[in-house]
């Protein structure tokens, strides 16, 4: 009997291969988007633990300066000879063979077993990596980039990608930090008589170890942003299973009865449905992990280059296929499908077996359902402006962006509902009449397709806005801030000098670009020098000043901060104090936004930054000059000093380059846009072609009355395109929210600067474009078919056999 | 005459093989008189209906509306002739199902550019149907349902009504009340009627009548 009850139900597919394939790639396609999400987001993570684990960190406790921003050598030995197990580790970040690497010294010889090295120093062992001009290890990857570079660098297993581990005399002379050290690594077992560290070094203080890693903190708000995205896409995905399964429910449900009458019991037919259902979800499931596989691939580039622009996060560049991965995949795939098709085997279910079987009522939607479906959206529409109002903190920014965008799909329907009849109503002749009378009969049956469609074009236009207001932001501002006609970096603080010299007569002004590291409010940042001169005054935007900042910043009266320390620590113009590294406290005079860095910054009087700071690197200078005069100036810097290219930019340089990196950051979020759309014209032409079984009865009538075939699949066509025309109109507001949302509240949040939004109209009218064709090209296969179809099989419409 | 079907040719293609369904049908039906169809169920009414209709083409013979051979129709003048000249009754799912029950009275009469208002509201209420012109098909029983498909075709005035089974789905009471209906509709526009029925008793009431045995008109 079941074996029989399964042919039955099996056969339903074998007549309707469409309905299938269109099931089996929207399930696809919604499990490769997230599954592929996901992929990059756990290679990303394991790069970060990779990082934290570099050296031990991850286990090793380690002393740090309570508030300099280095220690010396000389603590060192000192705690060594009070008996601490302590090892040397200087940290620092800069270009080498081109490439911008983090470079760690470490000495071999005091090291921590737990640091690793045994893995690093096989082989050709210690002799090449102590004694100079020495020798690195890297990551493969890294090794591979690093050819260039004038240091030996071999490649080693277990150290994270863009991390450089060499002997620390010699990081101490690629960083130029004689005698520095950033932190001591602490052996885990010490002696027991050894003196208190109060005692020995009490500018020092004692870390636990750190297993989550600094990055993976900073980058939660842009892994955040991808799961939305992913889980988006899947929402999406999951509207087209939702709508197959219905249908083929729908159309089964005489099956279902037959069976039933047969003795099939109920159970036993509802095993059966959830089996089939386990299948195709399986089936669907595993072409979309390796879909998904795919999808993270090729994006994963662009995530790593992302991660690496804006948190200096050194990613991965490739993808491995992790086993939990299909797991986590295929179970993904298998819940949506259930979720998806909960409604139909409830309503399966509980089906009597008596009640006559009718072909399906095609109801004019009942209006008392839309105004339950226009209630809910208002209510998640209040919920989004109060969440708005009083919530705080990137999670309540999202549910506010979920509630927001669900409100805007319940409310799709209600909207296309009223527009269409108001458009039969002006519609003059019989045709026109029909046309949006029964474009408004297709509403119940497109509808989840069209939210969707919706869904996606209001992530474009949203995300669209954001990325454009940011690129006008950004370009704005680098204009701004690289006032400075040229950039130039000396290699030592005594090349400076005389590159100063050199300099003096032959320019306006050179500006000096000091800065030491250190912590600011808790986090890692830097302190720069600003010179009290003009180009800063002319120049630089502040979002926020007291009464003449520039005035007390160069008379030591205050500091400047930027955006990110502003709105993190609350730290504002008029009664904001800043606690500087290894100096006093001074009150905020003004804040000014620096978009694209992750990190706290401050900005202090020169003179002030060489009392307080007088070890600090002197080395990098803006000059201003006539701008004809900017050619000659770096090429002279260059022959003179002989400087090495990188190290003479001018401003063009210097904006090409920061541009270069702002586009690479949001690759990844349009290829996910585009994605999501594609997604969404597949969930549209997978309702037309389901919906187009049932059309036949609805557009009989009207060819028998005398209009044609091809005019019926033209009508058709333009059926789609209205829908999708109108989608695209409701969508332009709810993206435009989003835009708001995402800059005024997600990016505020996730990257810590707020940006000014600005309109791009003719990127809607692409986008409008865009929805057109999309509904063109979802709607042309089923036209085609109509405007084909055989007379007889219309015909069939009225005779009794149908 | 307004109908000739002279020696129509009518074949299917089914899994094994052709079909014959009309074997060289002959026919004819002036203006003004009724001819009802009979013959058993699959002997091929429909089939010689639909190709009266210009719903489809036969494979050889002709067809004559008019005088003028509609076999060789394009599609597009097909619909032409349905649009102006035919009305047609189906046994069931006449009617538009987005258009409520007066627009869809109005439908053909408005598409053939002879939209009369005073017609329309005349046949609504002698077909009983004032009260029901805002209801949508679905919200319709069965015999109203059939009295709207009725109205429709004759709204438009055509000279040719088809009519297939048009009471087939109604009980005996109203399916003589529509008939009835029709007939005098008919009448009245001095239209010519072809009633396909395999009731010998409404066949009975139509002037004429012809019945369809092995492809052939016996
Ligand atoms: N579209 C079609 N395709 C194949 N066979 C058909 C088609 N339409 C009708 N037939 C066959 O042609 C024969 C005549 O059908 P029909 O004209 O509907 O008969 P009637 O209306 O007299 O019952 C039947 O055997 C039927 O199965
Ligand atoms: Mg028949």
């Amino acid at each position: 009997m079941r074996r029989a009850a399964l042919a039955a139900l099996l056969s339903h597919w074998r007549a309707r291969p469409l309905q299938l394939a269109m099931l089996v790639v929207g399930l696809a396609l919604a499990t490769a988007l997230w599954s592929g999400v996901q992929a990059i987001n756990a290679e990303a993570r394991a790069s970060y633990a990779e990082a934290a684990a570099t050296l031990g960190q991850d286990r090793l406790a380690r002393l740090v300066p309570a508030d300099a921003a280095h220690i010396d050598e000389a603590d060192f030995v000192a705690l060594r000879r009070a008996g601490w197990r302590v090892a040397p580790v200087l940290e620092g970040r800069m270009r080498l063979g081109g490439e911008r690497v983090t470079v760690m010294g470490i000495d071999p010889l005091t090291a921590p077993p737990q640091a690793g090295l045994a893995a690093l120093t096989e082989g050709d062992g210690l002799a090449g990596f102590t004694t100079p001009p020495g020798r690195g290890f890297a990551a493969p990857e890294t090794a591979a980039e690093l050819a260039a570079a004038d240091l030996e660098i071999a490649p080693a297993r277990g150290i994270a990608p863009g991390i450089v581990i060499v002997d620390i005399g010699i990081a101490q002379t690629l960083l130029d930090a004689p005698g520095r050290l950033s932190h001591l690594q602490v052996h885990p077992d010490q002696p027991a008589a050894r003196a208190d560290l109060a005692a020995v070094a009490p500018h020092l203080e004692q870390r636990p170890p750190d297993d989550a890693g600094e990055l993976a903190r900073l980058t939660d708000s842009f892994h955040l942003n991808l799961t939305a995205f992913g889980f988006l896409s899947f929402a999406v995905g999951l509207f087209i299973v939702h709508s197959a399964v219905g249908l083929a429910f729908e159309q089964r449900r005489p099956v279902f009865r037959t069976l039933r009458a047969l003795g099939l019991p109920g159970r036993s037919l509802m095993v059966l449905l959830v089996a089939e259902l386990a299948a195709l979800a399986l089936l669907a499931g595993a072409l979309g992990v390796a879909l998904g596989y795919g999808v993270a691939a090729v994006l994963m580039p662009g995530v790593a280059a992302t991660l690496g622009g804006l948190y200096g996060a050194e990613v991965a560049g490739s993808v491995v296929l992790r086993p939990e991965w299909w797991l986590s995949g295929l179970a993904i795939a298998l819940g949506g499908t259930l979720a998806a098709a909960a409604r139909d085997l409830w309503r399966t279910a509980r089906l009597p077996v008596l009640a006559a079987a009718r072909p399906r009522a095609w109801a004019l939607i009942s209006e008392r359902r839309l105004a339950l479906q226009l209630g809910a959206a208002v209510v998640l529409a209040l919920v989004a402006v109060v969440l708005a109002r009083v919530g705080g903190g990137l999670i309540a920014g999202f549910t506010m962006l979920g509630a927001l965008l669900l409100a805007a799909a319940l409310a799709l329907p209600v909207l296309l509902y009223a527009v269409l009849r108001a458009a039969q109503a002006l519609a003059r002749g019989p045709v026109a009449q029909w046309f949006w009378a029964d474009t408004r009969q297709q509403l119940p049956g497109l509808s989840l397709a069209l939210m969707a469609l919706l869904l996606a074009l209001a992530a474009n236009i949203g995300v669209g806005t954001m990325v454009s207001s940011f690129r006008l932001t950004f370009t704005g501002w680098l204009d701004q801030r690289l006032a400075a006609e040229l950039y130039v970096t000396a290699r030592s603080d005594a090349e400076a000098e005389a590159i100063r010299d050199w300099l003096a007569p032959r320019t306006e002004a050179v500006l000096p670009i000091w800065y030491v590291e250190g912590e600011l409010a808790g986090r890692p940042g830097r302190v720069y020098s600003v010179a009290d001169h003009g180009t800063y005054r002319d120049h630089w935007p502040l979002i926020d000043a007291g009464d003449a900042p520039w005035e007390r910043v160069a008379a030591g009266e205050g500091v400047l901060v930027n955006e990110q320390l502003a709105r993190a620590a609350g730290l504002w113009s008029g009664d904001g104090r800043l606690d500087l590294p290894g100096g006093p406290e001074l009150p905020v005079v003004g804040v000014y936004s620096d978009y694209g860095n992750p990190q706290p910054q401050a900005m202090l009087g020169l003179d002030s930054f060489t009392r307080h700071y007088p070890d600090a690197p002197q080395r990098q200078h803006g000059v201003r000059a006539p701008p004809g005069a900017v050619p000659d100036l770096a090429a002279g810097l260059r022959d003179r000093f002989d400087l090495p290219a990188p190290n003479v930019t001018d401003q063009a340089e210097a904006k090409r380059i920061s541009l270069a990196v702002f586009e690479r950051t949001f690759t990844v979020t349009r290829a996910l846009n585009v994605l999501t759309l594609g997604v969404a014209g597949v969930a549209l032409l997978a309702s037309l072609v389901t919906l187009s079984g049932m059309r036949l009865a609805q557009l009989a009538p009207v060819w028998a009355a005398g209009l044609g075939r091809a005019r019926l699949a033209r009508l058709e066509l333009w059926r789609a395109l209205a829908l999708a025309g109108f989608t695209a109109l409701a969508a332009l507001p709810v993206g435009l929210v989003l835009a708001w949302v995402l800059l005024a509240v997600i990016n505020v949040e996730a990257f810590g600067w707020r940006l000014p939004m600005h309109v791009f109209p003719a990127d809607w009218v692409r986008l409008g474009a865009l929805a057109l064709v999309t509904g063109a090209l979802a709607a042309a296969a089923p036209a085609l078919r109509l405007a084909r179809i055989a007379p007889a099989q219309l015909v069939k419409v009225f005779a009794h056999e149908r | 005459m307004l109908l000739e079907i002279d020696r129509v040719e009518k074949s299917y293609a089914t899994g094994d093989g052709m079909l014959p369904v009309l074997r060289g049908v002959s026919l004819g039906l002036e203006a003004g008189r009724s001819l009802a169809l009979t013959g058993e169920s699959g002997s091929g009414k429909s089939t010689l209906l639909h190709l009266a209709a210009g719903l489809d083409a036969p494979d050889a013979g002709a067809i004559r509306v008019h005088g003028r051979d509609i076999a060789g129709l394009g599609d597009t003048a097909r619909a032409a002739l349905r649009r102006d000249t035919i009305g047609l009754v189906f046994q069931q799912f006449n009617l538009i199902p987005s258009l409520d029950a007066g627009a869809n009275l109005a439908f053909q009469a408005r598409l053939a550019g002879r939209h009369d208002a005073a017609l329309v509201r005349d046949l609504a209420g002698r077909l009983g149907l004032a009260d029901f012109l805002r209801r949508y098909p679905e919200q319709l029983s069965g015999g109203q349902q059939q009295r709207v498909a009725i109205g429709r075709a004759l709204a438009a005035r055509p000279a040719l009504v088809l009519a297939d089974e048009p009471t087939g789905n109604l009980d005996e009471a109203t399916g003589d009340a529509v008939l009835d209906l029709m007939l005098a509709l008919v009448a009245e526009q001095g239209a010519g009627l072809l009633l396909v029925t395999h009731s010998p008793r409404l066949a009975a009431r139509c002037d004429a009548r012809a019945v369809l045995r092995a492809g052939r008109v016996a």
